[in-house]
């Protein structure tokens, strides 16, 4: 497909990109100030490009719709450097992406330098919604390829740049290498036009273009202006992986100095001239109302500056301005507000999950993505039988992010402007919803994207930028920096909702299952996230069953069905999301189901994976990474026992062993083994660091995380009642990463469903005790 | 409580400051002295994101009042630089510790002070110094980084020995 001609005035003439077909997206490139970007045109609808860039958007004839560059790398005099569209929350992202272009364009890793992407909708990320259709992403036929390009499409118009979902590294795989190769291309066509010589017979190398013939080299910065002048190709050919010299490689992350030295900029380290400190005491009962507030001894106190009621769209909260953060503290802590729960709050979380779990009863399925073989008769016949059936109902409680840093972000409100400081997931959806709040044009504010100090879906929100841009607008140009206290934080999350599953299974007579159920109940994320974004919810929420439903495993009789009962707890996305619960209420039944037909459980599960041979591969590699034939120890008086799990989840498939072993002082957490197949690995360290993140965040909310309602408030406040994991109880974590595919897949989120249900089965497998909700401290005790 | 006069040493730079006796370190060093390195991340002493060093012992700066502070005060930002790295930072950096980076400041200065104390840790003596609380799980690749440093700083005293 043809990017079309340039005219004078560097417009596209005669293009062809208003009609781009699905998949299809265009290389081009725009001037800017001393030099040139490249990316990719893909949106149908016009998107306002985040550079700025000086050249006119290619509007053409009628049937070509204006559209804009998504920019990933610009060449100027000062060298080359790699914009970076996704957050950087400790999942390596930056250092992924800045390859990707790297590779193509030859650069030494050490001359990297990546920008933070501003906040654009041209930065949109088709792959989030793309993963959201009710197909195994193993499924490549044409309609769930369909289904996923409309999915796509929707995308695109709500101009998410989301970072989530594990889906970065897929989603810029093809695009930011062909932006690369496209740079390459105008950058060799730039020195063969220097030299006179033929652009075939030059080589790039080292950040320049060089002739190996004569040995003469032009560096890029001196060929940026050039290049700016030459039409990209459209669709340029990428090396191929025989010869990739970066990817593939465990690189030096480009964000790491900056993070051992303190000088890594968090939204909560922002500091502007003039700038003052607020924090917010919101109302501890969700949707609870208030009486009234004294603000009096709070606004006597030094350094205070303002006590600002943001009203109920700010859940009640009331700020207090101060010229420290602490005074800001202090301020809140003297406030005296008479807050009340809803009339009609019934707010106890046993009270709550016993309401979820009825739904199954009282409600009907929201979805049933997995309906093999005939359950309704095969549980018949195993009744009138009276064969041995497993039936068990599993439950998981809320749960909260607690990223280390708190939200936080700085706001400042200018005439006809405003402009936000934080780290955030989902920077377009904060643009136009603060945008909305002020009463401005999404154009007039400016999102600046920080490191975000932890994000786990919990950055995804726009709650406590939004406050800080209230209070704001309440002092015009002063800059004001929010902090949440930890325990804001804990007590006004978006809360993982808790969750039951309903569990039926029979062994067929070779004692491998013959028929599975599981009817899985949870308030909807989905439904709660789309509501506080005013984005429409789309269909049933595939979320609810995601980590059950499509599991590579073939069962005769199998079905899971999800439900999604209301609930009045305000609810977001956690690492892993559906699969957070749904990894532990499958793969503990399957355990069952193998104890109740006499298997083992990883014979089990490579006997139930023959249709699937990347399965069988991450179990056979498991096999021999964990010894499993091999007996564990017994020699020191400590009962042990090993646990497997697996979760093919975000396109990665995961197994875990989780070894424990059980003495006078509890129950240890010995090691893990993790073997992660994730299509095509880019950057192996990286890689294995988020497998062990994932499972250290599995793990502390297996072990001991739990949020809990008590007359409608959240009982837990800080690290001391809502702890994790730390070094001392944290096991040796070995990872194997597979490659079954030519693309990547999910990274940041796999690791964390098997983790659960690995630690639960290995403690069956120790102790006897079938442990059917976690944290399993309520049930055992750990050392 | 009123603001009294306050004399701090941080980083060897001496600063006369006007300051409530009951302000934590924390807020001090962020917002006072603008060294935001140090972190904030519970405030009652849980997590270690605020861990600074007081003569060489790690100390959580968010439940440290000013009145307090007796000693010496050292932040990730004395330790060392981007030019001239701390021998713990540069065994951070080649261990590729750090996910989101929030906790690594307080880690850092952390398992500075352990090394001062031990400078052979035993696991256990790992086990016990290393409290901080990291969300990314990082724990492996600290452990891993504790053990080159501690290698780096022998080689380095053997050297000049």
């Amino acid at each position: 497909m043809s990017g079309g001609r340039r005219d004078k005035t560097g417009s596209r003439t005669g293009s062809k990109t208003g009609r781009l077909t699905r998949r299809a997206f265009l290389i081009g490139s725009v001037a800017v100030a001393g030099g040139v970007a490249f990316g990719v045109y893909q949106a149908r609808q016009p998107h306002p490009n985040p550079l700025g860039g000086d050249r006119p958007d290619p509007a053409g004839a009628d049937d070509d719709p204006a559209v804009t560059l998504n920019p990933y790398l610009v060449v100027d005099t000062d060298g080359v450097a790699i914009v970076t569209p996704r957050a950087e929350m400790g999942q390596g992202v930056h250092t992924t992406l800045a390859a990707l272009v790297a590779e193509e364009l030859d650069l030494p890793w050490e001359s990297v330098r990546t920008l933070h992407g501003p906040a654009a909708a041209a930065y949109f990320n088709a792959a989030v919604l793309a993963a959201a259709v009710p197909y195994p992403s193993w499924d490549h036929g044409w309609l769930a390829e369909g289904l996923r390009d409309v999915a796509g499409v929707a995308g695109k118009l709500l101009g998410m740049q989301l970072t989530g979902g594990s889906t970065s590294t897929a989603d810029a795989f093809v695009k930011m290498r062909k932006a690369g190769a496209a740079a390459r291309s105008v950058l060799v066509q730039a020195a063969a036009a220097r030299w006179g010589r033929d652009a075939a017979s030059l080589r790039t190398d080292g950040g320049a273009v060089v002739d190996p013939g004569s040995g003469e080299r032009l560096p890029y910065t001196t060929l940026a202006a050039d290049a700016a002048a030459i039409e990209p190709p459209a669709d340029p050919p990428l090396k191929p992986r025989s010869q990739w010299r970066l990817l593939g490689r465990s690189l030096p992350r480009v964000d790491m100095t900056a993070k051992c030295t303190g000088t890594a900029g968090f939204g909560i380290d922002v500091q502007l001239p003039g700038m003052r400190y607020a924090t917010v005491l919101a109302n501890p009962y969700p949707g609870g109302i208030r009486g009234g507030f004294d603000a009096g001894k709070t606004e006597d106190m030094p350094g205070v500056v303002q006590v600002v009621d943001l009203g109920p769209e700010h859940g009640d909260a009331l700020a207090v301005v101060a010229d420290n953060t602490w005074r800001a503290f202090q301020g809140a802590e003297a406030l005296n507000i008479d807050w009340r729960p809803a009339a009609d709050v019934t707010g106890d979380s046993a009270a709550m999950l016993d309401v979820i779990a009825a739904s199954i009863d009282t409600q009907a399925p929201d979805a049933t993505p997995r309906d093999d073989g005939d359950v309704e008769q095969a549980l018949r016949i195993a009744r009138a039988e009276a064969k041995p059936m497993v039936e068990a109902e599993y439950r998981a409680p809320f749960l909260a992010h607690t990223t280390l840093e708190p939200p936080a972000a700085v706001a400042l409100r200018e005439p006809e402007r405003l402009t936000l400081w934080c780290g955030h997931q989902a920077p377009t959806l904060l643009r136009d919803l603060a945008a909305e709040q002020a009463g401005l044009d999404p154009e007039q504010v400016d999102v600046r994207v920080q490191f975000l100090g932890g994000g786990f879906g919990r950055r995804a929100e726009v709650d406590f930028a939004l406050q800080a841009a209230a209070v704001a607008e309440a002092m015009p140009g002063t800059p004001v920096k929010l902090t949440w206290t930890r325990e804001e934080d804990v007590r006004h999350d978006l809360y993982r909702p808790a969750a039951v599953a309903r569990c039926t299974g029979v062994p067929g007579r070779d004692g491998l299952p013959e028929t599975a159920v599981l009817e899985i109940a949870s308030p909807s994320v989905m439904r709660s996230f789309a509501g506080r974004a005013g984005l429409p919810a789309m269909g049933p929420d595939k979320l609810i069953t995601e980590g059950a439903a499509m599991q590579p495993y073939r069962i005769a009789n199998y079905r899971v069905v999800g439900y999604a009962p209301s609930s009045p707890v305000p609810l977001g996305n956690w690492r892993s999301v559906g699969a957070s619960f749904n990894g532990f209420f499958h793969e503990c039944f399957l355990d069952e189901l193998a104890a109740a037909g006499g298997q083992d459980p990883l014979a089990m599960r490579l006997a139930l994976t023959r249709d699937y041979p990347f399965a069988q591969a991450v179990l056979e590699t498991m096999r021999e990474l964990a010894g499993w034939d091999r007996p564990l120890p017994t020699d020191d008086g400590r009962r042990r026992g090993r646990g497997l799990a697996m979760t093919h989840s975000f396109g990665s498939t995961v197994a875990q062993v989780v070894e424990v072993s059980d003495g006078t002082d509890g129950i240890r957490v010995e090691r893990v083994h993790c073997v992660a197949d994730v299509g095509l690995a880019l950057d192996p360290a990286i890689i294995e660091a988020q497998m062990q993140s994932g499972i250290v965040y599995g793990l502390s909310a297996a072990i001991m995380e739990e949020i809990t309602f008590k007359d409608g408030r959240v009982q837990q406040s800080n690290f001391h009642d809502y702890d994790a994991l730390r070094l001392a109880q944290t096991p040796e974590i070995r990872v194997r990463i597979l490659q079954s595919g030519e693309a990547p897949t999910g990274v940041g989120e796999p690791g964390t469903p098997p983790s659960k249900p690995a630690l639960a089965n290995a403690v069956f497998a120790a102790t006897g005790k079938r442990i059917r909700e976690y944290p399993l401290n309520k049930h055992v005790t750990f050392a | 409580m009123k603001p009294v006069p306050i004399e701090l040493t941080v980083n060897g730079k001496g600063h006369s400051l006007q300051l409530e006796p009951d302000m934590p370190l924390l807020w001090v060093l962020r917002d006072e002295l603008g060294l935001t390195g140090t972190k904030y991340g519970c405030g009652i002493g849980r997590c270690g994101a605020c861990t600074v060093s007081m003569d060489g012992a790690p100390v959580r700066s968010c439940s440290l009042p000013l009145s307090a502070v007796t000693g010496a005060v050292t932040t990730i930002e004395g330790l060392g630089t981007t030019e001239a790295l701390h021998p713990v930072q540069r065994a951070w950096i080649d261990a590729q510790v750090a996910q989101c980076g929030y906790c690594q400041s307080g880690q850092i200065v952390a398992a500075v002070c352990l090394l001062q104390e031990y400078p052979e840790p035993t696991p256990a003596q790992v086990d016990a110094a290393m409290t901080n609380l990291c969300r990314c799980g990082t724990y492996e690749r600290v452990r891993m980084a504790i053990t080159r440093a501690a290698d780096a700083l022998r080689a380095a005293e053997d050297g000049t020995a």
